[in-house]
């Protein structure tokens, strides 16, 4: 195919590159080497999504963490040395996470991973630290599947099935909903999952769901399906999905004539809820890991800590990343050595551990056993209604 | 056998010994810069392949994410439902014929499976031209992506585990080299003179009696079979995919590379690839570092607004990208491979 | 009874979504119609439209007492839109001036150049305005504050229209009459009409084209904050990715309704709207952004010139 009497036109050896742009290649290309690491420390990976779309979750995530290490440091850290929290960032990209948990395991020789917030970013970073056998534990990934994958996985909040049964136990129970609506975000699979439990329990315990409406992440005119609800006149609206939109669909609800209470999940958890839902926000409850109303004073005291830092107060994220970096250090701790397996086992036997969103025991599934709150929102506050214990 | 053939032979044998002898080994130890390797050949499939069309061609697309985005889902559905019946014929998933068949059969599939969609997609659109046809392309990337999303067989918004990371350096970089072998090849054909003429002036073109809608959809095909390909080394090595990963901002990343490496030049793009997939990372490293103040990292980490100011900055000063048309690449290599 | 009236309400759902588009499609088809160039970064003016807004009404709270009235009343009218109204006006000024820059920086300089280059730059420009209202606002959405008091419309019976709907539509309607006005009835309106006929023509006649693309594009940003504003006084969500689906759903309905005619532009706004709307009356919301996709598909392959739009003849 290329001819045979090809002209040889050698005149010097010229890059083909101009000289900045060498020079650049350069640096680059040292400093991706130049990865330091101090030898001696107990390192723990976190990894969460501290730009792109999902940034002001990621950020919460991370203030709790490096509270929680901090804190530990100041006390004289862990096995006698300080812990060293290494943070990466996951853009809110997709493949990212397997790139980091990659970096934690061979680059950075962590002893642990924390993270990562999202459970399909988790998914990825999971098998990857089963395979390698270093202890991974999420704070916030509330996906069933991800325990699923391996012995080395744990989780530290609870899960989409457990949620959506509170939910779904405290309408009926609580609210003496006999019928109810259920609006899923198609597009979230925490959402989803959550649909799937109220349904379930619901249907078991002898109440019905009449109509399950979907919308999808990013939409922001639910008139359509709200104008159908309005006909059916359930006596409470589920609403397991994320604050963007719960905030507008309550809004669009009461603006519609729409009385009846909603319940959502802990991605109602936000200050932009009542800020953008205004007196809607109002009369509605939804579940929680975590109240920064609770009077217990370790809670009260973690509010305090954190607001002297950060200069707001924490949400649930923060609480959550607050006690899995915790939880996770007590477990180095108490397996004595920087062994993963050892720590493993230790993670596995956590029993009764005082965490600010709960008394946290792992149970057999590497899933955490812990309490929930409900809280209602009145005159644009939430209120802790009742905590309760599966 | 032709030269060309011969030395794809020989680029494909050597794939295989680095990765027969070397795989493990750089697997285990080095698993983070294994990572930016495969990550490395995998964009180079994807934007060789977009070169074809965005480059050699001249027709915009902004849909490349889609069609790796089937390829991905296609080979991981493949995998998942289909890998029993190959280990049963080649005796168990233990042995490396049998996981290597399988690879072999997964990308397979969805390079095909890609290309049809190519085919399907590229037929009516490509009669339009310019921004029209960015913007459809676009549209049916986010079609793909949306249709995916509302498929609970494919995951959904859950997200679709992979059964069997099989994706090693041989299959990567042996891609890499057949796509550069074919889009090369094609280039310096028949069809490659057919590609020039359609991108530099089609009613000339048309008034000649080429059938510019061959050409195009020739280019849209073969690029769309590599991204499947991509896609399904992609999802063989990360081993959990979801839709969101192929949203019009990773169309937008191939494309940054496209026009960074000079629209026209498959090494040129080959390199950009190179040097914007480790860029992320160089850039994680330096945040690391203390060089950076810290008011400015999150800057830094924020790809898309450099990436969006290198776009700006590029069409404005030096449009031909880094490296143009190729040819001072062929003054290095000091060779004219002009018939 | 009961379902007229139902589809009455989703009439006006629809009504009020393509208004806003309609707003939108104007300032893609008015640039494409001087330029014939589709300008990627036209929904993100959107954006920063309703950003503008967010960022001033702290400003002005406390002099129109944005979020003290429940409802409108015959007395605080005038007062309640006249405070409204200055917002809207400040945020498109700001809009419009970010407009021309951008035209100055980013496509001017590429004039003469190959029409993809420009393309790229837009796209460059898009994201880059995202971005960087990502950085410095933060990513999570933001709380539009209460420009004015949003409850149901009295007096209509079982319809339900809110004041936000009513607010869209009439002024929306107001803006089109005074675009229709400058376009046809002004000196700069007939230079532009001019230039999408005939760049060269127009510069030997005398007119100053840059400076009446400009004006251009000063127009279509204006309009485009207008929704932005005007959206959010009804959805008060902002977030710096909101431009994204209706810019493409925008550019879509311009197209729909021939690009680069000006009442085209706001028909296809008011079909993609009505259409959006009805698809997810229908029961199937998870196709809502898919349908203007489609629709665009199908125009494009069986009538590209768009319901209202001319043939154009390419010379060569």
């Amino acid at each position: 195919m290329s001819a045979k009497g090809a002209e040889r036109m050698v005149k010097g050896r010229r890059y083909p590159l101009p000289d900045w742009i060498q020079v650049l290649l350069g640096v680059f290309g040292l400093l991706s080497f130049t990865i330091q690491t101090s030898p001696a420390d107990v390192k723990i990976g976190a990894m969460t999504c501290l730009t792109g779309a999902l940034s002001s979750f990621g950020v919460s995530s991370i203030q709790g963490a490096k509270l929680a290490i901090e804190e530990i440091n100041a006390a004289g850290g862990t096995l006698g040395q300080p812990i060293q929290l290494i943070v990466e960032d996951n853009g809110s990209k997709a493949g990212e996470t397997a790139t980091i948990t990659r970096k934690f395991i061979s680059q950075d020789k962590v002893v642990a991973i924390l993270g990562d917030l999202t459970s399909s970013a988790t998914m990825e970073g999971a098998p990857l630290a089963q395979a390698a056998k270093i202890p991974l534990l999420t704070p916030s990934a509330t996906n069933i599947a991800i325990t699923k994958i391996g012995n080395y996985i744990f989780r530290s909040c609870f899960i989409d099935p457990f949620t959506g049964t509170i939910m779904a136990k405290f309408a009926l129970d609580r609210l003496k909903a006999k019928q109810a609506i259920v609006m899923t975000d198609v597009k979230q699979d925490y959402s989803v999952g959550l649909t799937d439990a109220i349904r379930q329990y619901f249907t078991q315990n002898g109440a019905g769901i009449l109509k399950t409406f979907s919308y999808s992440s990013g939409d922001t005119n639910f008139r359509t399906q709200l104008t159908a609800i309005r006909m059916a006149r359930p006596d409470v609206i589920f609403l397991p999905g994320y604050y963007t939109e719960a905030a507008l669909i309550l809004r669009q609800a009461r603006q519609l004539g729409i009385t009846c209470p909603f319940v959502g999940g802990e991605g109602w958890d936000s200050p932009a809820l009542v800020q953008v839902a205004g007196k809607a926000a109002d009369g509605n409850y939804y579940t929680d890991h975590f109240s920064a109303a609770d009077p217990d004073p370790r809670v009260q005291r973690f509010v305090q800590t954190y607001r002297a830092k950060f200069a707001v107060s924490p949400d649930a994220l923060a609480a959550l990343w607050y006690d899995g970096a915790r939880l996770l250090s007590q477990a180095v701790k108490r397996a004595g050595s920087t062994d993963a397996a050892k720590i493993r086992d230790a993670l596995a036997a956590t029993r009764d551990f005082e965490g600010v969103t709960g008394r946290i025991s792992i149970d057999e599934n590497r899933n955490a056993s812990k309490s929930g709150v409900i809280l209602k929102i009145d005159n644009g506050e939430p209120t802790m209604v009742e905590q309760i214990t599966p | 056998m032709s030269r060309s053939l011969l030395s794809l032979t020989f680029a494909l044998l050597i794939c295989a010994s680095i990765s027969f002898f070397g795989e493990n080994f750089i697997a285990s130890n080095f698993a983070y810069y294994y990572d930016i390797l495969i990550s490395i050949g995998v964009n180079i499939i994807l934007a060789t392949s977009l070169n074809l069309v965005n480059g050699y061609t001249g027709q915009f697309s902004l849909g490349h994410a889609g069609f790796m985005a089937i390829g991905a889902y296609a080979s991981a559905s493949w995998s998942n439902h289909l890998d029993p019946v190959i280990f049963g014929i080649t005796g168990g998933s233990g042995n490396p014929i049998a996981t290597n068949a399988a690879m072999f059969v997964s990308m397979f599939f969805a390079g095909i499976l890609a290309a049809i969609a190519g085919f399907a997609v590229g037929v009516p659109s490509l009669r339009l031209k310019g921004d029209y046809l960015a913007i459809v392309t676009l549209g049916f990337g986010e079609i793909i992506r949306v249709a995916i999303l509302n498929t609970d067989f494919l995951g959904a918004s859950r997200g679709l585990s992979v059964a069997g990371t099989y994706t090693n350096l041989f299959w990567t970089f042996g891609s890499v080299v057949l796509c550069a072998y074919v889009v090369l090849s094609l280039v310096h054909s028949t069809y490659g003179r057919g590609f020039l003429t359609v991108r530099d002036d089609e009613v000339a073109a048309e008034a000649m009696g080429i059938n510019t809608t061959k050409y195009k959809v020739v280019a849209f095909v073969v690029a769309s079979f590599f991204a499947g390909v991509a896609g399904a080394l992609y999802a063989h090595f990360k081993a959990f995919i979801t839709p969101e990963g192929f949203n019009f901002f990773r169309s937008v990343d191939v494309v940054v590379i496209v026009i960074l490496g000079g629209m026209g030049s498959t090494i040129g793009v080959a390199v950009a690839a190179v040097l914007l997939t480790i860029l992320p990372e160089a850039l994680r490293a330096l945040a690391h570092t203390q060089f950076v103040p810290q008011a400015y990292q999150g800057l830094l980490e924020n790809r898309l607004i450099l990436y969006s100011l290198l776009l700006i900055v590029l069409m404005l000063t030096r449009p031909q990208g880094l490296f143009g048309d190729g040819t001072a690449f062929k003054k290095w290599f000091g060779r004219s491979r002009v018939n | 009874m009961d379902k007229l009236i139902e589809m009455l309400q989703q009439l006006v759902n629809g009504v009020s979504l393509g208004s806003i588009y309609a707003l939108i499609a104007l300032g893609y088809t008015m640039v494409y119609g001087v330029l014939r160039f589709i300008n990627f970064a036209h929904g993100d003016i959107y954006m920063l439209g309703a950003y503008a807004g967010f960022l001033l009404a702290p400003i002005f709270a406390h002099t129109f007492k944005f979020g003290e009235f429940d409802t409108f009343t015959p007395q605080n009218t005038l007062f309640i839109l006249s405070g409204a109204g200055l917002i809207m006006i400040l945020s498109m000024a700001i809009c419009a001036a970010i407009g021309v820059l951008i035209e100055r920086i980013a496509y001017r300089p590429l004039r003469e150049r190959p029409r993809l280059n420009v393309l790229i730059t837009a796209i460059g420009v898009s994201l880059f305005l995202q971005n960087i209202t990502q950085y410095r606002l933060g990513a999570d959405p933001k709380a539009f504050p209460q420009l004015i008091p949003v409850h149901v419309v009295e007096g209509l019976g079982n319809l339900t229209i809110l004041t936000s709907q009513l607010a869209i539509i009439i002024a929306t309607i107001i803006l089109l009459i005074i675009l229709r006005f400058v376009v046809m009835k002004t000196k700069i309106g007939l230079a532009m009409r001019a230039l999408s006929l005939n760049p060269t023509a127009c510069s030997i006649m005398g007119v100053n084209n840059d400076v009446v693309i400009s004006f251009t594009f000063a127009l279509g940003s204006a309009l485009a904050a207008a929704a932005g504003i005007l959206v959010s006084m009804d959805s008060p969500s902002i977030n710096p990715l909101m431009g994204n689906l209706p810019g493409i759903k925008a550019f879509v309905a311009a197209v729909l309704g021939g690009i680069g005619n000006i009442p085209g532009a706001a028909l296809g706004g008011l079909i993609i709207g009505i259409l959006e709307t009805f698809v997810v009356a229908i029961g199937f919301p998870q196709w809502r952004d898919g349908i203007a996709f489609a629709v665009l598909i199908v125009i494009l392959l069986f009538k590209p010139t768009g319901i209202l739009g001319r043939v154009e003849r390419e010379k060569v």
